[in-house]
């Protein structure tokens, strides 16, 4: 079945892999990229800390597989801060300590910007509706909420 | 996980999908958003020799007005469906219930017609369909067909569509005055019970109903009972709690699993047809 080579278009640069139909999106960033930020934390398209943007959407890159997304835009973790200045969400996580082992927090960042992008002052009840699709399995998400909250200020201010 | 190999290929047209799976023999799967096959495929409970990706092809998605009914291309994903404002105006049940799938990333790439033809016992969109006697559009190498979705359903995971044809859309009269109301399983948002339920009303009394299950049973389908109890009677909080007490009744095989017994998914049933046809009655 042999493979086949992919362009995409990674964090504003146009990239190419060479992947086996079957590799998913997730390793051919990790693996072939070596963009490392975005996580596998289930594998079974649970968690969301393999989170990325395609087309400006969030996924789950876990349960795509690259030649899926032939020719789309990808926004990963690393695509986020913009010279050298943290995203106001990934401000927001480090003002509000909403992490601990930062293994959730590359996808509920993603999935963060994702909601504050559709809907820029969520209520609280929004924030953890907006964030379903992610799991931490640290803090007890007071502190994401918070640090999703501080970003929402951020924008406003 | 690894999935076994495969071949990829990217369908430019329906007519362009049916050849290539022909070509496959029954070896080939379509692929919509992969919500429901990747995760087989990963834990290799699904191995076809290779995939047809219809999510690109021009025409199959989008959801439009068309003589009195609305259509909904087959790959139209949750999210759209969602964010419609044809359907928030027309008929909002069908956005209320995209809205509660899953979570945002499962909606940004699930399709109603993957959700429709891999019928998942604890889908949400098989028993919305269902409650507004909506038509499913096939087509295959003879040519174009439709099936009332209340046949389409047929048992756990199987669908009358033959292993050649594509689902191209559904179609259906729009009416507002119908709701959705599901139990979550917390952790995949899938529904423990679903009801969708669809009233005709003309001066406060109700015509006729349709009310449709899922998650309880193997496959989403009406409950007659309800229907009839509600059917000539006033549209009020008295009728309501009247048909809904007998809610699943009629239900044979109810899904017993870690999330919900027999006797909690059958209380449930009626807790969530009542809420289910409240939704309907206030809109
Ligand atoms: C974590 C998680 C949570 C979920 N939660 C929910 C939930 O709460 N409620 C819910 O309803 N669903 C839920 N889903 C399922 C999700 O909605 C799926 O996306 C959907 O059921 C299938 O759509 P798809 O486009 O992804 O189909 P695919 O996975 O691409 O295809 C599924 C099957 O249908 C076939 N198929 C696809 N399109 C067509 C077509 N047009 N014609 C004929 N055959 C076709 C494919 O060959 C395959 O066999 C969840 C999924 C995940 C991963
Ligand atoms: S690793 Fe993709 S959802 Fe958990
Ligand atoms: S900080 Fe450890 S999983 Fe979220």
């Amino acid at each position: 079945m042999g493979q086949v080579t992919v362009t995409l278009n990674v964090n504003g640069r146009n990239r190419k892999v060479t992947v086996e139909p079957r590799t998913l999106l997730v390793h051919a960033l990790r693996e072939q990229l070596g963009l490392t930020g975005t996580h596998v934390g289930c594998d079974t398209s649970q968690c969301g800390a393999c989170t990325v943007f395609v087309n400006g959407q969030s996924v789950k890159s876990c349960t795509l597989f690259a030649v899926q997304v032939e020719g789309d835009a990808i926004t990963t973790i690393e695509g986020v801060a913009k010279d050298g200045e943290l995203h106001p969400v990934q401000e927001g996580f480090w003002e509000e300590h909403g992490l601990q082992c930062g293994y959730c927090t590359p996808g509920m960042i993603m999935a963060s910007i994702d909601l504050l992008n559709t809907n820029p002052q969520p209520t609280e009840a929004e924030i953890r509706d907006g964030l379903c699709g992610n799991l931490c399995r640290c803090t007890g998400y007071q502190h994401i909420v918070n640090a999703v909250q501080y970003a929402a200020e951020k924008v406003k201010a | 996980m690894i999935p076994v190999e495969f071949d990829y290929e990217r369908a430019e047209s329906l007519d362009d999908a049916i050849a290539r799976l022909a070509a496959t023999g029954g070896e080939g799967k379509l692929l919509a958003g992969g919500h429901s096959l990747v995760p087989l495929m990963k834990l290799r409970l699904s191995e076809p020799s290779s995939l047809i990706d219809i999510s690109r092809i021009a025409g199959l998605s989008g959801i439009r007005e068309k003589d009195g009914k609305v259509e909904i291309g087959a790959t139209t994903t949750h999210h759209e469906v969602q964010q419609s404002e044809l359907l928030r105006r027309l008929c909002p049940v069908v956005p209320e219930a995209a809205g509660e799938i899953g979570d945002p990333q499962i909606r940004h790439k699930g399709t109603l017609g993957g959700s429709l033809a891999h019928a998942d016992p604890s889908a949400d969109m098989p028993a919305v369909v269902v409650a507004l006697g909506a038509e499913v559009h096939i087509k295959g190498p003879g040519g174009w067909r439709a099936v009332a979705a209340e046949d389409f359903f047929q048992d756990l995971f199987t669908v009358d569509l033959g292993p050649d044809e594509i689902i191209a859309g559904v179609q259906f009269r729009p009416l507002r005055s119908a709701g959705y109301a599901k139990l979550h399983q917390r952790a995949s948002h899938y529904a423990i019970v679903g009801v969708a339920a669809a009233l005709d009303v003309e001066g406060g009394v109700v015509r006729s109903a349709r009310v449709a299950v899922t998650g309880a049973s193997t496959h989403a389908q009406r409950l007659p009972n309800v229907e009839e109890l509600l059917a000539g009677r006033p549209a009020n909080a008295e009728s309501i709690a009247a048909a809904a007490a007998v809610a699943g009744d009629t239900l044979e095989d109810v899904n017993v699993d870690l999330h919900a017994s027999e006797e909690y998914r059958r209380a449930m049933v009626k807790v969530f047809t009542r809420r289910a046809l409240e939704r309907a009655a206030a809109r």
